[in-house]
């Protein structure tokens, strides 16, 4: 018998979905290995900081996702990360490399507060403020990547470096905002704006701990996924993302796809900031992001760009920020340790996609077998 | 010449998922000899040089060489058993000079570089073998031609004895192949064996001594230069009779559907590549462009259907102004465009048939499918009709483009470019690279559009596909048009005159 490794035609279905789950089963895995090492360091023995792992393992798991607290912040986390990959895979489709999630989410947040603080102060009806914040929060965000989307169609500049420029500088204004001419006369010194009015919150059920935000994520998803599968914006944008000749050929205004795709993305990511504003925060403050616009990236890509997978992803993710929080309560872990398990995930999802374009082939060689 | 066999393949069999590539072939190379290999795309002579040259490995069977059997691992295995091979896509660093890239291309070339004795080396064995260059030439600035020696030098250097000739006339002129060809033959005078890569019969006949036909993954047959003749070669090579001369349906020409006057346009360099040209073609009318690659037939072709601006100049289709319409806008009113260069304009290699076919959205024929709601049941249900029209050979409407050969490729170009209802329809070489079955199926489809009535503008640059198509031949030089001449073989000199420069009216014929 041989076992020969040859490179498949055609990926099958099922890898798309197998592939991510082993990538996180295996980062999970090298993380426990990472985790027992720190453990040792603190408790001396091997037998000790091994049973250390595997309890704060199951805190990580048990927590989030089995557990209804835990399940409600769980979900409460997974919205803003939602909302950010769903808009940064809209623009991966077309092979533009939106990094700048992370500013679009923080700019969405600021115009949000603006227009409810305000802009919008007298509003009293719920429906029409929430509307008239949620707009104005994706405007912004559109309107951060629109500085981006017209350098690259207008002067080639290249749209990974300026969109991770600019959310610095966004985080920045944000910071200025908070600590300078916004920040709460009554909040004790503490570095946020006053509370959003009672009509610009979110509604929310289970008592208050799950807001509304899941939904609208969730319209988005189906809505995006239709976009792709069913349109003509959908089909064409494949085409400019894999070869923006033959767009052009094709008589596709690839500046057009550029910008328009760039815009929507920054909408839904300022969006998501916008709905974080209203259903969680209530304020804006500093820091509010514990990195969401980057996590969001290895949501989208291990959800391969598919707007229904985000949602699951960002569940899967939204699940591992609150068991991360759980871990550095109660186990005292530094936050370090969860960018290390962050980067593992995207680094064994990586991995897992290269092995994933062979597969192994057994096959029984003649000569081997004559008939003894 | 001796009838010593340097190299043995054994029952070479290699399979690539879904394909057979080799199917036992076993292939037999003798000192001295120029032996070619001959089959349509997708015969596998390509796979089986790869596997020879340590690229790929066989599933099964043997390589000898000098009757000792060899494993070849890998192309520095290749290198050590002096088998040397050229690709279709050189390798070459650009702005290093010609010393520079041989030398990068040697193992052991020391810590000290002596540049100017390779230098020196390198002219010498180029005057040998007759393929002068100049050692000191930056890459950038030599032809095609002049780096395809360079390639050849460079395993000449390195002391290849067997040297593997990937298509090597695809990229040339005549006059280079002719010289090609003279160091071709020297090379074998000295000992060396050449393995000659093509689907050109004509090349194939005229150069080698021995002559082995893959059809189909298999050696259809090894054959002496003096028992075959043409049409032996093509029965062997596509397993049937192939009608390379075929009447022309006669068709009455219908009114003018595209005009050209006064068109001046730039190359990439912004240099002007078409210079004041006019020309006009009914309907039901194939007007053959001729002339030298590089002539402005790309700039031209790109100029009608929209992908380069015009400096000044007017193109009418059916007499309206083109000049401020979009590419979408040109191809809906039924202009279609057969790119030459199909892999990297005309397709998306990682998208499926189906939307291929589909990327210019404008297939008609399908019903209530909208910018908002495609029908994409519909539309791999149309894709099939065409997979079948077209005799596109591919596993389903959902196979990635890159998968299939070119000549399914171009199939699926012309499956778009053609069901369309083209009023006009530019076709740049639209055979190149293909085979033989191929070819002839493009140029069944050209003519049956022609039938309808459209107005093609045909740009090739073999006259074999000219005279074969065309009703009226152009000649262009440097952006202008020469003249003109009837499709007909006897008018080559002619033509051959006004593509080298000289205009119609200054030819005197005797």
């Amino acid at each position: 018998m041989k076992i020969k490794i040859e490179k498949r035609m055609n990926t099958p279905r099922y890898l798309s979905l197998v592939v991510p789950v082993v990538s996180v089963f295996v980062a999970l895995l090298i993380m426990f290995v990472i985790l027992t090492i720190f453990f040792m360091g603190r408790m001396g023995s091997f037998q000790g900081a091994f049973g250390e792992t595997v309890s704060a393992y199951k805190e990580l798991i048990a927590w989030p996702f089995f557990n209804q607290y835990g399940l409600y912040s769980t979900i409460s986390k997974m919205v803003p990360l939602a909302f950010v990959a769903l808009g940064l895979s809209f623009a991966y489709k077309m092979k533009i490399w939106n990094i700048g999630g992370e500013g679009q989410l923080y700019m969405g947040a600021l115009a949000a507060t603006w227009a409810a603080l305000f802009v919008f102060r007298g509003i009293t009806s719920p429906l029409l403020l929430i509307t008239l914040v949620a707009i104005f929060s994706a405007i912004a965000g559109a309107l951060w990547a629109l500085i981006p989307a017209l350098m690259k169609a207008y002067a080639k500049t290249d749209e990974i470096v300026v969109t991770l420029m600019l959310n610095y500088v966004a985080i920045f204004w944000v910071d200025y905002l908070v600590y300078g001419p916004w920040r709460d006369p009554e909040g004790f010194g503490f570095p946020g704006t006053a509370a959003f009015p009672e009509p610009a919150m979110l509604p929310a059920f289970f008592d208050g701990n799950v807001h509304i935000g899941i939904f609208i994520a969730i319209a988005f998803a189906i809505l995006l996924q239709y976009i792709n599968v069913k349109t003509h914006w959908g089909f064409n944008s494949r085409i400019v993302g894999d070869n923006i000749k033959a767009a052009t050929y094709s008589g596709i205004k690839v500046k057009k796809y550029t910008i328009i795709s760039l815009v929507v993305s920054g909408a839904i990511a300022g969006l998501g900031g916008g709905v974080q504003m209203m259903g969680m925060q209530h304020r804006l403050m500093h820091g509010f992001s514990p990195g969401y616009g980057y996590t969001a990236i290895i949501v989208a890509w291990l959800a391969k760009l598919n707007p229904i997978a985000v949602i699951f992803v960002s569940f899967l993710f939204g699940g591992l920020l609150v068991g991360n929080d759980q871990l550095q309560m109660f186990y005292k872990l530094p936050i370090s340790l969860i960018s290390i398990f962050q980067g593992l995930v995207l680094f064994c999802l990586l991995g897992g996609e290269a092995i994933a374009a062979y597969r192994l082939k057994i096959e029984k060689a003649e000569e081997a077998t004559v008939n003894e | 010449m001796d009838d010593y066999p340097i190299l043995e393949m054994k029952n070479i069999q290699k399979a690539f998922p879904g394909v057979l590539a080799n199917d036992n072939i076993s292939l037999e190379i003798r000192r001295g000899e120029v032996h070619a290999l001959l089959g349509e795309n997708g015969a596998g002579k390509t796979t089986l040089m790869n596997i020879l040259f340590g690229i790929y490995h066989p599933d099964h069977g043997e390589i000898l060489i000098n009757g000792k059997k060899t494993s070849i691992h890998s192309p520095q295995d290749a290198i050590n058993e002096k088998i040397g091979m050229v690709q279709q896509h050189f390798a070459l660093v650009p702005s290093f000079t010609v010393a520079e890239n041989i030398i990068l291309g040697l193992k052991n070339f020391g810590f000290i570089i002596k540049t100017k004795q390779v230098e020196q080396q390198i002219k010498e064995l180029g005057e040998r073998y007759s393929l002068p260059v100049r050692p000191k030439a930056r890459i950038w600035t030599l032809s095609v031609g002049e780096r395809q020696r360079i390639e050849i030098l460079k395993l000449l250097y390195t002391g290849a004895n067997i040297l593997i000739l990937d298509e090597p006339t695809a990229v040339l002129t005549p006059q280079e192949t002719r010289q090609l060809f003279s160091a071709i033959r020297k090379l074998v005078k000295e000992g060396s064996s050449v393995i000659f890569i093509s689907h050109k019969l004509d090349e194939v006949l005229e150069i080698s001594d021995r002559i082995s036909v893959l059809r189909n993954g298999k050696n259809a047959g090894t054959l002496n230069r003096e028992e075959v003749d043409r049409r032996t070669l093509v029965q062997k090579m596509v397993g049937r009779d192939v009608l390379l001369d075929q009447e022309k349906p006669k068709v009455e020409p219908g009114p003018v559907k595209i005009e050209i006057n006064d068109l001046t346009v730039k190359n990439d360099k912004g240099l002007t590549a078409v210079k004041n040209l006019s020309l006009e073609v009914h309907g039901g009318e194939i007007l053959g462009i001729a002339g030298v690659a590089g002539n402005g037939q790309k700039e031209l072709a790109e100029a009608i259907y929209g992908l380069r601006p015009i400096e000044t100049g007017k193109i009418q289709m059916a007499g309206e102004d083109l000049h401020h319409r979009s590419i979408k806008k040109r191809i809906q009113s039924g202009l279609s465009f057969i790119p030459q260069d199909r892999k990297s304009i005309a397709t998306c290699p990682n998208l499926s048939v189906m939307s291929n076919i589909f990327m210019k959205n404008a297939i008609p024929g399908l019903k209530k499918s909208s910018a908002w709601n495609m029908q994409i049941k519909q539309m791999h249900e149309k894709t099939g009709e065409l997979i079948q029209n077209f005799s596109i050979s591919t596993p389903s409407s959902k196979t990635r483009v890159r998968y299939l050969s070119g000549g399914n490729l171009q199939k699926v170009v012309l499956a778009r470019e053609l069901s369309n209802n083209p009023s006009v329809i530019i076709a740049e070489h639209p055979t190149r690279g293909l085979d033989i079955g191929a070819m002839e199926f493009v140029y069944q489809a050209l003519l049956e559009e022609k039938k309808k009535g459209s107005a093609i503008l045909l740009l090739a640059g073999e006259l074999y596909e000219i005279f074969r198509l065309s009703d009226r031949v152009a000649v262009i030089y440097e952006g202008e048009i020469m003249g003109y001449t009837p499709p007909d073989p006897s008018y080559t000199e002619k033509i051959g005159f006004m593509m080298a420069g000289t205009r119609e009216d200054s030819i005197h014929e005797n």
